[in-house]
């Protein structure tokens, strides 16, 4: 009835599981039972789980990236309290528990920090930056978000029910295969994958589709904001890479479920083909996640700088260039598979030449700055901490990039700095400069500077405190993924490591106390210009929160920098009475989340072989997206009076604010 | 001085610098987002590209396991070609009625419209019954996918294309009731083009996977 799954899937006999599963249980229920009691719910299920607004499910993205993030740090300072303990000790986690906590870390910081953070700061901000009033498949989109939702929920049901892989982020074989993985770990691996996978290719679908066909009239590709072109490279590659993922994790299936021989030791099967396969889309997952950080960092220099982007069409050149070389250097990450002398000295040319382009951007940015009047808010300190970081991340990739070298630093800690050092400095970084750029656009208030800037120092000096000792252990020989060790020379470096990772925490601890601190003060935040930062580009033409349908006119675009063009040519002319007509605006839908309901129930049975289960799952997302398709009326009219009259609020709002600013002055 | 007859903002309004703006209504880097059925039928393009790359993930993992029979039975002894063949041709002769359909929503042809999407259906489910009927046998003579790391990319390259074919034939059959229930609508009319793209491709992967696994596969 019921498949593997028994009571003795509950690790009722561990007490660091069930604290922190009890903890999670804990926080949802009180949370659920808060909306409840307060009434809450019908509210969000009109207005967020229900929407199909590109801002709201953009704010979702973010918000259950951030919420992940604080799981997936639990894992780190975990980890690194496991190796400062374990020096000629057991430490305080089992080595079994061990392997789990770096497994879900890498799991969790890629697929549902990382890649949320991003798809949702493209969602909120690319439409707004191309002025239009929607994304090409609203629904699609919130299939998309809910379905990444799946796979972070299969993930965290691991923690209490069952157990979750034991074989690192990528699940290696002949490791991951049944004979040496029995359990169901690998299994809500690979179904969380399986699934958030696909909401992640429907976002990639849609995004493409929407920068390269809905565009504001008069917005070609060479005007458009760096963040639409960054964000236009990564959904190429999530399109082209993501279905190799899906492909080489349902081979592992085949091999878990129906005894097939893909990766086996025996009947043929080869190993390495996974190895190949999975970087092949690995690989360009890198430049899925960092190239948004770059359009972040683009948009905020150039703003903060008070200057246009220098070199605007040699960062389209380099994004792109970037966007076909990601696909051309996987092998680098197994130099050591024994390919010979020439494979690897192409991979590690080609490796190298990826540092060019990105070179080209680093020097763009400076070049913005150069010369202009910087303003040092919370973005353009990620950004500056982001450039000297990337900076030294780039040369330890460089230099693992020549083949000898990573023979002798493979598997190494120094790999596992090199890795941080990019993934946190370029896209953490990134994704946190995009939040507090972004932030007033979303909800009309500022983040807390003060806290901003406290967190930002907390973060860079804990990163390098938690990251540099890496580097050295790598070179002391210390192998990754460690649980106890017998070295003396390597035990106060790995102690360092902890104080940077504590230092770390300090500076999460004051990113939600500046989320909660701005929420409390929000009447002092507030921003009524809809342009907080003097931006440049078409989000900020609109108001805070921007209105339903974006633009009560859809903008007129004559030049690079859309907005800016726009202020400058509004001091000379009066604008003249805009013409206000009826908008068509998708309706709000279940779909998405009854899918995913159903997404989850079949993940579930099919980690837990409950067959009857999976049969149930899957006649349930069918007949969800029929009684879908059935619907009648698709889209409901804003009537133009309507808008006129938002619209003229938005304008007489601003006016007053500017005339008051005016006055100071 | 002689007058000009519009004003550079009436020929150029985004000042995209390209001369005699006007006459051109169509092209969209100047009229703002393209109409609502380039948007569906592009984005389905990119979807039928992403699939294309999950299958040749498959190919190329076939590729690589072609010789890996660990002492069983490689394609030579396996397959019919005679079989396959007439699979092929329920295939194609498939899409062309599916190409039928389409003309057949586009003259407002409802008649039309079953009898041709009746006829697809059918072929592709003669299709999937010769395929099951292979596999069965194979799987029945011990031949199945866990005989071979070669059986196990023989399957899961052909048995996805299957599996690919076996959802197409319930979005045909969703879009058969749909018209049915709803007729002609524009929203309808749009799934019908995107199923129309995914059945003709379909038909090309199998092109492909014919060449690649049966006709080089038999002659090994």
């Amino acid at each position: 009835m019921f498949g593997k799954l028994s009571w003795a899937a509950i690790p009722l006999d561990q007490p660091l599981p069930m604290v922190a599963s009890g903890v999670v249980a804990f926080t949802i229920l009180g949370v659920l039972a808060w909306v409840f009691i307060k009434g809450h719910f019908p509210y969000l299920w009109r207005e967020w789980i229900t929407s199909v607004d590109h801002k709201r499910i953009g704010v979702m993205y973010t918000l259950l990236a951030l919420v992940m993030l604080l799981r997936g740090f639990s894992d780190a300072i975990m980890m690194r309290a496991q190796q400062a303990l374990a020096f000629h000790a057991p430490g305080f986690l089992p080595p079994e528990h061990y392997d789990q906590v770096f497994s879900a870390h890498g799991t969790i910081m890629i697929f549902f920090v990382a890649m949320p953070f991003m798809i949702g700061l493209m969602n909120f901000a690319v439409p707004l930056q191309l002025g239009i009033r929607d994304v090409a498949f609203p629904t699609l989109n919130s299939v998309g978000f809910w379905l990444t939702a799946t796979g972070a929920l299969l993930v965290n049901i691991s923690l209490l029910v069952g157990e979750f892989a034991r074989t690192g982020w990528l699940p290696y074989p002949p490791l991951s295969e049944i004979t040496y993985s029995p359990g169901v770990g690998v299994d809500y691996y690979l179904w969380a994958l399986e699934i958030s996978g696909v909401g992640t290719l429907v976002a990639g679908i849609n995004l493409v589709t929407t920068v390269l066909k809905m565009r504001a009239p008069g917005m070609t590709y060479l005007r458009m904001p760096m963040f639409c072109w960054t964000t236009l490279a990564t959904n190429l590659l999530i399109v082209a890479a993501f279905p190799i993922l899906t492909a080489t994790l349902a081979m592992l299936l085949l091999d878990r479920y129906l005894g097939f021989h893909f990766f086996t030791n025996e009947a043929g099967g080869n190993v390495m083909m996974f190895m190949n396969l999975i970087w092949a889309w690995g690989h360009p997952e890198v430049y899925i996640l960092v190239l948004p950080a770059f359009g972040i960092f683009s948009e905020v220099i150039a703003t903060f700088s008070g200057k246009p982007l220098f070199g605007y069409r040699s960062m389209v050149a380099a994004t792109m260039a970037i966007c076909i070389l990601a696909f051309m250097v996987w092998l680098h990450h197994f130099f050591t598979m024994g390919a010979g002398a020439d494979v690897n000295a192409i991979f590690g040319i080609a490796t190298m030449i990826i540092a060019v382009p990105t070179g080209v951007k680093i020097f763009n940015w400076l070049f913005t700055m150069y010369g202009g009047r910087i303003r040092y808010a919370t973005p353009m300190l990620w950004s500056i901490g982001f450039m000297v970081t990337f900076i030294l991340g780039g040369m330890t990739g460089v230099l693992l990039a020549v083949p000898p070298v990573d023979f002798v630093l493979h598997n190494s800690l120094f790999l596992v700095a090199h890795f941080h050092n990019v993934i946190i400095g370029g896209v953490l970084f990134g994704a946190f400069a995009g939040y507090t750029y972004w932030f007033p656009k979303a909800f009309g208030f500022r983040l807390h500077e003060g806290l901003g800037h406290a967190a930002f120092w907390c973060w860079i000096i804990g990163f390098y405190l938690a990251f540099m000792p890496l580097y050295v252990l790598g070179f002391l020989g210390m192998t990754r993924r460690m649980q106890h060790y017998d070295v003396p020379e390597w035990h106060p470096w790995t102690l360092i490591a902890a104080a940077g990772a504590a230092l770390i925490l300090v500076g999460i601890v004051l990113q939600i106390a500046q989320l909660v601190v701005s929420i409390c003060n929000r009447a002092a935040l507030t921003d009524k210009t809809g342009d907080p930062w003097d931006g440049r580009s078409l989000e900020w033409a609109t108001a805070s929160p921007p209105p339903a349908f974006n633009f009560a006119v859809l903008p007129n675009v004559s030049g690079e920098d859309a907005y800016w063009g726009m202020k400058l040519r509004a001091r000379e002319e009066q604008g003249e009475t805009p013409h206000y007509e009826d908008v068509e605006m998708p309706r709000n839908s279940p779909t998405g989340f009854v899918c995913a309901f159903f997404a989850t129930i079949m993940g579930f049975a099919l980690i837990w072989h409950i067959w009857w289960l999976v049969v149930a799952g899957a006649v349930g997302a069918f007949a969800t997206f029929v009684v879908f398709a059935w619907r009648d009326e698709v889209e409901y009219v804003i009537p133009a009076d309507e808008v006129e009259r938002i619209d003229r609020a938005n304008i007489a709002e601003r006016r007053a604010e500017f005339a008051h600013a005016g006055q100071e002055t | 001085m002689t007058a000009i007859p519009y004003s550079s903002d009436h020929a150029d309004p985004h000042r995209l610098g390209r001369g005699g703006g006007h006459g051109h209504a169509g092209t969209r880097a100047e009229g703002g987002s393209a109409p609502k059925r380039i948007v569906v039928a592009y984005g389905f393009w990119i979807f039928l590209l992403s699939d294309i790359v999950m299958f040749s993930a498959f190919f190329a993992t076939y590729a690589v396991l072609v010789g890996a029979t660990a002492g069983g039975p490689g394609g030579a002894q396996l397959f019919d070609l005679r079989s396959t063949g007439i699979e092929t041709a329920c295939l194609l002769a498939s899409s062309f009625t599916c190409g039928l359909a389409s003309i057949a929503v586009s003259v407002r042809n409802r008649l039309w419209f079953y009898v041709a999407m009746a006829v697809t259906c059918l072929l592709g489910l003669s299709f999937l019954g010769l395929e099951l009927k292979e596999f069965t046998s194979l799987v029945m003579r011990g031949d199945g996918p866990s005989r071979s790391a070669f059986l196990s990319a023989f399957f899961t390259l052909v048995g996805c294309h299957g599996l690919h074919v076996s959802a197409g034939i319930l979005w045909l059959l969703t879009m058969m009731a749909q018209v049915f229930a709803k007729g002609f609508r524009a929203d309808i009319e749009r799934r019908i083009l995107c199923f129309a793209l995914f059945w003709h491709a379909l038909d090309i992967i199998w092109v492909a996977l014919f060449t690649v696994v049966y006709l080089l596969g038999a002659g090994r």
